[in-house]
Parts: C-alpha cells; sequence; structure tokens
C-alpha cells in the first residue's frame, strides 16, 4: 500500500514537470502559432546552466536562479533571432527550423559538458526523508518538487486570469488581429510569452536534474512525453495541459512500476520484466491513442 | 502548376536531357568508380538510392498531400527490423511464434516487409489521420517513439543493440553480396518506386492529394472522402519506407531501434525540404545533399551536427523552394 502512495506521489511529480513544459508549448502555440521543437532544449539548457553554476558556486541555491536566468535568456534570443521569422511560416518550416536548433543546442552540450550525465545531489537543506504515513518515507525534494510544480501552476493560473498582462495573452490567443488593432505591441507580448514559456521549460529541467542527471538529448526525450500531453488535453489549452500532464505522468510511473509484477503471475520472471518494461513505456502512447479515439481534439480543446 | 507548362517547352525538353544524363551516370558509376579507384563510393551511393526511396515515400503524404509526419522512421525501422526477425529465425531454425519459418531470401522478405509496414501505416495512420495541423505532427512523432520502445524492450532480438544481418538476403538464388550487385538490385527497385511514384502523383488520386493540401474543405464539399484518400497515401507511404528500411538493414547488414529513432524521421524530412518540397526527384536530390553534407562534416569533425543545425535554420529561413526549385531556375522553368 505504501509503495502504492509512493509511486502515486512519483507519478504526480513527473506529472508536475510534463505540465511546466506542456503549459509553456501549448501558450506558444496557442498565441503564435508555432511549434517549437527546441522547448526541450530550453528545458536541457536550464539544467547544465543550474548544474554548472552550482558547480562552480558550491550552492545549490545560486545555481537555481542562474539556471532559470540561462534558460529565459536563450528563449528571448531564440525568439527575437529565429522564431520571430517563422510566426507567418507554415508548421513545416517551424519544425525543421526548431529541428535544426536541437542538433545544434544537443551537440554544444556535448562539445561542454561531455557525452557522460552529470549528477548532482539536492541540497542538503531538501535531502532525507519525511514520513507521509507511519511506516511510509518519501525523499523531501521529491515532496518539494511537487509543491513548487503546484505553486507555479497556481501562480501561471493567476498570472493569466487575473492580471492585464494575462488578459493580452488571453485575447492574443484568440483575436490575435483585434488585440494588434487596439494598439498594443504585439511583437513585445509574443517575445513575453516565449520567454515565460522558456522560463518554465527552464524551471522542469532545474528540477529534474538532481533527480535522473543532466545530459545532452534529455530535452527530447521528455519532450516527446509533452507532445503527448498536449495532444490528449488539447492543443492551447493550459486547463488540458495540466489534467494531461497529471494523467500521463501518473499513468506511465504505474504501469512501469507495477506491469512486470502482475505479469509476473502469468510468465517467467525475465520475460515479464522485459515485456511488462516495453507495454510500460508505450503505455501513454496507447493511452492517447484512446482519448484521441474519443475525443479527436483532446479532453478539453482551446476553441470550443 | 504543371498545367501551363506546354509539353513540348524547351524547358521541359531541358530537364529531360538531364534526368537522360544523370540515369546514364547511375548506370555506369559502379565501373567508373572502380576504374577511377574509387570504389567504395559504389557502396555510399547504395546507400543514397536506398535512403531516397524512403524520402520520396515521405513526400507523396508531407508534400503532395501536407500531411507534416514526423514519425516516418517508424517504417522505415520496422521494414528493416522485418529483414532482421526473419534472419535472425532463419539462423536459429525457429519458426516465429511457431508458425512461419524465417528466411533469407529477399522476394520473401521485402514483400513481407512492405506487408508489415503497410498494416502497421494502416492501424497508425486510422489514428492519427483523425487529427490535422500540429496534434498530427505530435501523434505521428509520438507513435513512432512507441514503436522505437517497442523495440528497445525487445530483448529477444537484440534490444538496445539491435541484430546482426551476418549475410546479405539472397535474391532467387542471385547472390547480392557483392557490392556492385546490391547497388543495381537497390538502384532498380529505386527506379521502379520513383516510376510509381511518378504516374502516381499525376492520376486522378494524386490530383485528389494534391487537392487536399490546398484546401481539404474543398475536396470535402465537391464530395470527396479526403479521410480515405489521405488514409491510402499514408499506407503506401509507410510501404515505401518499410521498402526502403528493408533495403537499408541488408546494406548495412545491421538493424538497431536507431532506424526508429526521431532524429531518423528528422532526418528524412530534411531531405524532403532540401530537395523541394512536392517535387517528384527533389528527395533523391535532398538524400544526395545530405548524405554528403553529413560525410563531408563528419570527416572535418565527429560534432558536424553543430555546422549542420544552424545551417538548416538558415536555409529555412532564406532560402525557399529547395534545390530543386534553385535547378527550375537555373533552367528556366517558372512552372513547377
Amino acid at each position: 500500500m505504501s509503495l502504492f502512495i509512493e509511486q502515486i506521489l512519483n507519478g504526480v511529480q513527473l506529472g508536475v514537470a510534463l505540465f511546466l513544459l506542456a503549459a509553456g508549448l501549448t501558450l506558444i502555440f496557442g498565441i503564435m502559432g508555432v511549434i517549437n521543437l527546441a522547448h526541450g532544449s530550453l528545458y536541457m539548457i536550464g539544467a547544465f546552466a543550474m548544474a554548472w553554476a552550482t558547480a562552480r558556486t558550491g550552492s545549490f541555491w545560486l545555481g537555481v536562479p542562474f539556471g532559470l536566468a540561462a534558460a529565459a535568456l536563450t528563449g528571448v534570443l531564440m525568439e527575437v533571432l529565429i522564431i520571430r521569422r517563422l510566426y507567418a511560416r507554415d508548421h513545416l518550416d517551424q519544425v525543421l527550423a526548431t529541428y535544426g536548433l536541437i542538433l545544434f543546442f544537443n551537440q554544444m552540450a556535448t562539445i561542454i559538458f561531455g557525452r557522460q550525465p552529470l549528477f548532482l545531489a539536492p541540497p542538503s537543506e531538501l535531502s532525507g526523508f519525511i514520513t507521509l504515513l507511519p511506516g511510509m518515507q518519501y525523499p523531501v525534494y521529491r515532496m518539494v518538487i511537487i509543491a513548487a510544480g503546484l505553486l507555479v501552476a497556481i501562480g501561471l493560473y493567476l498570472l493569466i486570469a487575473r492580471t492585464r498582462i494575462g488578459m493580452l495573452v488571453r485575447a492574443g490567443a484568440t483575436h490575435r488581429e483585434m488585440v494588434r488593432a487596439l494598439g498594443v505591441d504585439i511583437t513585445l507580448l509574443y517575445t513575453f510569452v516565449f520567454a515565460l514559456g522558456a522560463l518554465l521549460a527552464g524551471f522542469a529541467g532545474i528540477m529534474a536534474g538532481p533527480l535522473y542527471g543532466v545530459t545532452a538529448g534529455m530535452g527530447e526525450q521528455i519532450l516527446i512525453l509533452t507532445f503527448v500531453v498536449v495532444v490528449i488535453g488539447g492543443v492551447g489549452s493550459i486547463r488540458g495541459a495540466f489534467y494531461g500532464a497529471l494523467l500521463v505522468g501518473i499513468v506511465d510511473t504505474m504501469l512501469r512500476a507495477f506491469l512486470p509484477g502482475l505479469l509476473r503471475h502469468f510468465m517467467a520472471g525475465q520475460e515479464a520484466d522485459a515485456l511488462g518494461g516495453g507495454i510500460g513505456s508505450m503505455g501513454v502512447y496507447l493511452l492517447m491513442a484512446l482519448v484521441l479515439a474519443i475525443k479527436p481534439k483532446g479532453l478539453f480543446p482551446a476553441h470550443g | 502548376m504543371d498545367e501551363t507548362c506546354d509539353i513540348a517547352s524547351p524547358v521541359k525538353r531541358r530537364r529531360a536531357a538531364l534526368l537522360v544524363a544523370v540515369l546514364a551516370a547511375l548506370l555506369i558509376l559502379p565501373f567508373a568508380t572502380q576504374a577511377l579507384g574509387y570504389g567504395s563510393l559504389t557502396s555510399f551511393a547504395t546507400r543514397i538510392v536506398i535512403t531516397a526511396i524512403a524520402a520520396s515515400s515521405l513526400n507523396l503524404i508531407l508534400g503532395y498531400g501536407g500531411m507534416i509526419s514526423f514519425g516516418h522512421a517508424a517504417f522505415y525501422g520496422v521494414g528493416g527490423y522485418v529483414v532482421g526477425i526473419l534472419y535472425a529465425h532463419a539462423r536459429s531454425g525457429e519458426a516465429i511464434w511457431g508458425l512461419m519459418p524465417g528466411t533469407s531470401d529477399l522476394a520473401v522478405t521485402l514483400p513481407l516487409g512492405l506487408l508489415v509496414c503497410g498494416l502497421l501505416a494502416l492501424l497508425l495512420g486510422a489514428i492519427s489521420l483523425r487529427t490535422s495541423g500540429v496534434q498530427f505532427i505530435m501523434i505521428t512523432l509520438a507513435f513512432a517513439q512507441m514503436i522505437y520502445f517497442l523495440f528497445v524492450s525487445l530483448k529477444a532480438y537484440g534490444g538496445d543493440d539491435g541484430l546482426s544481418v551476418r549475410r546479405r538476403n539472397e535474391f532467387f538464388g542471385l547472390d547480392v553480396r557483392d557490392d556492385t550487385r546490391f547497388y543495381f538490385l537497390s538502384l532498380g527497385l529505386a527506379l521502379l518506386w520513383f516510376g510509381f511514384m511518378a504516374r502516381l502523383v499525376n492520376s486522378r488520386f494524386g490530383l485528389v492529394l494534391r487537392g487536399i493540401r490546398q484546401s481539404e474543405r474543398r475536396m470535402a464539399v465537391i464530395g470527396i472522402s479526403t479521410y480515405r484518400y489521405k488514409l491510402a497515401a499514408y499506407v503506401i507511404a509507410g510501404m515505401g519506407a518499410g521498402l526502403s528500411g528493408a533495403l537499408m538493414t541488408n546494406y548495412a547488414r545491421f538493424v538497431s531501434p536507431d532506424m526508429l529513432h526521431w532524429v531518423q524521421s528528422g532526418e528524412l524530412m530534411i531531405m524532403v525540404i532540401l530537395g523541394g518540397v512536392g517535387t517528384l526527384l527533389g528527395p533523391a536530390i535532398g538524400a544526395v545533399v545530405l548524405l554528403s553534407l553529413e560525410s563531408v562534416l563528419a570527416a572535418y569533425t565527429e560534432h558536424w551536427q553543430v555546422i549542420l543545425g544552424p545551417f538548416l535554420v538558415l536555409v529555412i529561413l532564406f532560402w525557399r523552394g529547395g534545390i530543386n526549385g534553385l535547378i527550375s531556375r537555373l533552367t528556366g522553368a517558372r512552372c513547377e
């Protein structure tokens, strides 16, 4: 039972990270109409910058703002230099240009940091375990990730639902031309949205670093899961991204954790592990297929 | 569009002459390279010819049909695995699921690869094509990744490490271990494929497909069931990629999950774009350019992707129409 709760929490933790990425991806798509494959690169850049600064300064707490700044700055540069020219282009051009960016960023990361993953321990304040139930312990760091991710989700909701800039963002998503006609500096708004997405991606990368290690190509592994989230939740919908992320995070974690054990009741241990592992990693894609078979526009379509 | 082009126009004649010249060059290539002492070029040319089939198959849905699939490597890799798995069973003597014996005869492995890829494309396409636009890009990528994970977890067939195919398949008893023979076999199949494509895109089916790219709603309004046409194109494209993958496994004597990786899908897309989207021979030109560029850059530095990435960005931002567009401009064509 405690194992079950622990895996649920792990699922929520993965879901929270996926939400941070999916929210940015879906905002950028919803508002600028751009599909940004290099979103995963921003996640990787956040993680690498944080790992580098932490190693340099010896302090996790200095590493975090450095990682955030690096991701956001890269995002702004990317938007101003390249993405901005792609708004009027079709999706194919956007996909290929941002694919070129992935090749560049991944290879740069390999050149600078090598092929070996960097591992870094969570800060000492956040290491150790807390007791959730009698006899059930859970790492503090993972708990903090869940809390931080949920706080960011609430903050994002307030930003978009309650502030003037959020109003512009929402208006820009549905009535782009009208917002422009009303004299809003849409170029600046776009850069802001892109930077916000980069910041969220960088934050997700920073939190994931101490858990999974920092390595070139880490962005694409999670980017593809993020796509699954966005498709399931409905493209352009932040609410959909939130529920989709939790669903994907929990389903993926649970299948990987429990499917081999379940299959072992029916077949030999080794085969069960192999097959369970395989189906476990395919599970979320099958979930996506199922959702699309019922609701082709995802669970929470953005417009209508 | 082509309709405005007069068949007997000098442009067409110049293009035809160019095509004949290229064909002649392809036919004498193995002999010429051997005579000149660059024998390994034949092997490289074989790789290009095989890859061109996959790029061309992607071009059918991407260029003519407007369906931006980022998961084409799924069919390419599965086609490769059909050959690899059949070979593994032929060696071990175990039947597959106790039903079908393994084989290493291309006359069996190729059709079977096409069949498997066609069925897979039918299944994945039927689901993916319920979506469109950006969702279609994401879902095709996700499904390809699913297949990738499936093969990584299949430890019986090598998992991460892949499968070696020690000997190339035979073809009706013809031994194609010889590189020149395998080159001509691949070239022959590629010419068949491109001939098929040429007929297909100019048939009624092809016209409907192009119409769907321009405006799916318009095609639906004139009473065409667009979903069926798109699905049919998707299946044909999947089979083409399967053909290419099956040949590639024979060429490399090896198949691994790398063939299914999303980077492979990305490379195929780049070839289509470089060559010129929605043109018959564009993907072949793209395959030549990208593979040559890669091997030149790789000889210069192992981090060649640092150069390729920005190059790609620049091509997309500033150079539209691809290389085929450039050739059209050079030969004076305005109607492609």
